[in-house]
């Protein structure tokens, strides 16, 4: 293989790494945004994924699964909301819980309703989001350079990755663009400007972590019935984190955010190419100094080095009128 | 609610444009609002004055909605209303400008003005009628600002008018403002005054709620008066004194002046050479500053907040490391000593933000009372705190301090601010100290306790105790200082007695003249 098929193949496995975390960091931006930290983004991705396979696999509808899981994470947000918005709890002790829940419910169910150790069955056909294969591929494929790219990193993904592309400029409008937009970012920094405005904050915050939940349901079908055809136990595998760090990394901007996703999607995909291979002068590297790089990315831009990154300034904040 | 009313024709009525009726309000155990009666009339500014902790602020936020009145009726321009939220109390024309912004720091002001009220689902529409609108305000009331300025570049005075702006853009015919003139220097209040004439003249009802009785004689036409939840008194202010309302306030006689005698000067105790200072981003906010301060005097330094006086006060108080320079306490160098180490060299500091430096909030008052000198051995052995003896000497101090509620072990959040302001007070001049930096004694204190506090600031001077006083409220320190520095820029710009005349301190604060 020479290099350029080499460097077309770790970019195809890039975006495909990408995606999930595409859309998981964009749900943690409108909830964070919002001044909800959201940690249990992992534990939603993962059942997600576990209730899209299951709907999937009954239904033999991809479609279906993708609403099931995005049912599923919407009914984890609202628990989220309901702990930390309606009762001012902690927002990363019931993050983490909901985390908790997801990791050991998907393998009780799995078990209980499969009996295959956690997993869910094998998908097939229309159970599962197939690769669409883009116009023009057999024209271009031959072009030097541009025809490859074309043909197997641009073209023949599946329609959630068009649709997590698609979703990055769609939150940047309504961000930005938006009177929901304006009053969400509002209310993540300074939540008392928007009550003496008149406009509810628990409702705002609300639909905000609704947001980040049905945009968590696309991530967990990617994971389970897009990228694989079944749901496997644990298979967020900490992405989630890794979503929130490129959250942060991107400094809590919609773009940033896609270009953070990408970065830290290819970090895994040449830990991935680099497994067994040694790398010249220094030999073999164990592949888990890649797969550390993103959170070592952070680290190094909270530490200050790469601009600074300000949160919203009532992130984690529960709102209460002051007396 | 989207969009504004504007231009809504005044209806002549003779109706006040306020009335609330037997409004009654408790949280839990206190009483925070006992049957209150109020009339405001339109086309005036209407003065409610109190000290912390009087109901004043609960009985705004009743008018705008933000709490549910237990008992009474408002009545705007006659007509009983039910304020259920803030955003009845919008439609109503009720606008309030609350003591602590209620802005978006890193939106533009034009974001700021149109949150609540943007005209549509999608910004574009509303941005350019909001404009228009923003730019009739401006001339109409000359308040001046860039609507695509971020707040946070703002200065404090500028982001009030947003404020005011922000009220008036959602059509408010009642302005209601909460401790306006606490954030702002000087000239930034009498700006407002002036913009708050304007607005009066024009038609507007405005209430102001404060505990400077200056103010309140400045620019009310009324003024009504509380006192521990109960409206006790309405009066022209044409016809009252700020005596007859401290009075009323305090519910008892209450001294307005300072009485001290001459000082006595003796040796020099504090010595500030050459210092400069920078502060986190690097600028220079002490330039080269040097002054003495002798035992038994009381050295004010003048300015308007952010001259340098805070950054001059931390690093005397070893919590900032000077650039350059020199503090010699009692001749020796202190350079480097840790605040620890500074306290036990006899140099007290009471610092200028009591919740951030002075107190742990969450702490139970003897806690507090303690902070700082906890490994004084008389306080405990080793690492293990003598608890009962912490308690007793807390208990001696709130009885000389007449601290209430009396209970060391009542959190300190729970005490007003005059209190808390006593508590530490009480901590750093009963340790007998040699010097003593004060920074604003008695920001957000009421009356009664500002008398307290000033009273112990002069008695130690008399017993020859060096004292270094910072505060931004000019009377304050004409009235304690025996000796007036006046800072600018990070400069000292000048030294006078404090019978200079308020106008000649004023210029050097605006570094006009020397």
């Amino acid at each position: 293989m020479d290099f350029f098929d080499i460097v077309v193949s770790i970019l195809g496995s890039t975006i495909r790494l990408s995606i999930p975390l595409l859309f998981t960091a964009l749900a943690g931006l409108f909830s964070e945004r919002a001044g909800i930290f959201d940690i249990g983004l992992e534990g939603k991705m993962l059942a997600a994924a576990f209730a899209s396979a299951c709907v999937a696999y009954v239904t033999g509808n991809a479609w279906l699964g993708l609403l099931g899981g995005i049912s599923v994470s919407l009914v984890f947000s609202l628990i989220h909301g309901f702990a930390s918005i309606t009762n001012r709890g902690n927002q990363i002790v019931s993050g983490v819980a909901l985390n908790f829940v997801a990791a050991g419910l998907t393998i009780v169910l799995g078990q209980a309703w499969f009996g295959q150790g956690g997993r869910t069955p094998q998908l097939t056909g229309e159970g599962r989001f197939a690769p669409i294969i883009l116009p023009f591929v057999d024209v271009v494929r031959d072009v030097p350079i541009i025809g490859p790219l074309y043909a197997n990193v641009i073209s023949g993904n599946n329609i959630l990755t068009y649709l997590a592309f698609a979703a990055v400029p769609l939150s940047w409008w309504v961000l930005f663009r938006t009177r929901f937009g304006l009053r969400l970012r509002a209310v993540g920094e300074n939540p008392g400007a928007v009550d003496t405005a008149g406009i509810s904050v628990t409702w705002l915050r609300y639909r905000a972590v609704l947001v980040a939940g049905f945009l968590c349901g696309f991530s967990g079908a990617y994971l389970a019935i897009a990228q694989s055809a079944a749901f496997i136990k644990d298979m967020s595998a900490g992405k989630g984190y890794i979503a929130l760090a490129a959250l942060i990394f991107a400094k809590w901007k919609p773009v940033p955010v896609m270009f953070a996703c990408l970065l830290f999607g290819f970090l895994d995909a040449f830990a991935n190419f680099m497994q067994g291979k040694a790398v010249p002068g220094i030999g073999e590297v164990p592949v888990q100094i890649f797969q550390a790089l993103p959170y070592i990315l952070t680290c190094i831009l909270l530490a200050g080095f790469i601009g600074i990154a300000h949160p919203p300034k009532a992130g984690g904040v529960p709102y209460t009128k002051e007396r | 609610m989207s969009g504004f009313r504007k231009g809504k024709a005044r209806r002549v009525s003779h109706n006040p444009a306020i009335e609330l009726v037997g409004i009654d309000k408790s949280f839990g155990a206190v009483h925070a609002n006992k049957n209150i009666h109020l009339k405001v009339e339109k086309g005036t500014i209407h003065g409610i004055i109190g000290e912390n902790g009087a109901g004043k602020s609960t009985l705004m936020s009743i008018l705008y909605g933000f709490y549910q009145a237990d008992r009474g009726e408002i009545r705007i321009n006659g007509h009983a209303f039910s304020i259920k939220d803030s955003q009845t109390a919008i439609a109503s024309g009720i606008g309030m400008v609350h003591q602590h912004f209620m802005l978006v720091e890193n939106f533009t002001v034009l974001e700021n003005i149109m949150l609540g009220a943007e005209g549509g689902q999608l910004l574009a529409k509303g941005v350019s009628s909001a404009r228009k609108e923003l730019k009739r305000l401006e001339d109409e009331y000359d308040l001046k600002v860039n609507p695509d300025a971020v707040i946070e570049d703002l200065p404090v005075g500028t982001q009030q008018r947003v404020e005011i702006l922000k009220a008036l853009y959602r059509g408010a015919d009642i302005l209601i403002l909460d401790e306006p003139t606490g954030v702002l220097t000087p000239a930034e209040a009498d700006h407002l005054f002036k913009v708050l004439k304007v607005l009066r003249d024009q038609g507007k009802t405005i209430i102001l709620i404060t505990h400077k009785l200056r103010e309140i004689m400045a620019i009310t036409d009324e003024v009504s008066v509380m006192r521990r939840g109960e409206m006790v008194a309405t009066r022209k202010t044409a016809e009252t004194t700020v005596e007859e309302l401290a009075e009323l306030m305090v519910g008892r006689r209450v001294l307005l002046r300072v009485e001290k005698g001459e000082a006595n000067p003796g040796k020099i105790l504090l010595s500030i050479k050459n210092l400069t200072v920078k502060d986190s981003r690097g600028v220079t906010m002490v330039d080269n500053v040097s002054f003495d301060v002798r035992e038994g005097e009381i050295v004010g330094i003048a300015g308007v907040a952010g001259n340098g006086q805070s950054e001059l006060l931390e690093a005397i108080a070893g919590i900032r490391k000077p650039a350059s320079g020199e503090i010699l306490i009692d001749g020796k160098p202190i350079a480097n000593a840790d605040p620890a180490r500074l306290r036990e060299l006899g140099l007290a500091h009471i610092p200028e933000d009591r919740h951030h430096m002075g107190l742990v909030l969450k702490f139970e008052e003897y806690e507090n009372a303690v902070l700082g000198y906890h490994r004084d051995p008389k306080y405990g052995k080793g690492a293990l705190l003598d608890l009962k003896a912490i308690q007793a000497e807390a208990v001696e101090k709130i009885e000389k301090y007449d601290i209430r509620p009396p209970n060391p072990r009542l959190k300190t959040a729970n005490f007003s601010g005059g209190n808390q302001q006593k508590i530490v007070v009480a901590r750093e001049i009963e340790r007998d100290p040699k010097a003593l930096i004060i920074g604003q004694p008695t920001r957000g204190v009421d009356i009664g306790a500002i008398e307290f506090i000033h009273r112990r600031i002069v008695e130690m001077r008399d017993a020859a105790k060096a004292i270094l006083l910072v505060s931004v409220e000019l009377d304050e320190i004409r009235s304690l200082s025996d000796r007036i520095i006046v800072m600018f820029a990070g400069k000292v710009v000048g030294e006078k007695t404090p019978e200079a005349d308020e106008q000649t301190l004023g210029l050097m604060m605006a570094g006009i003249a020397a």
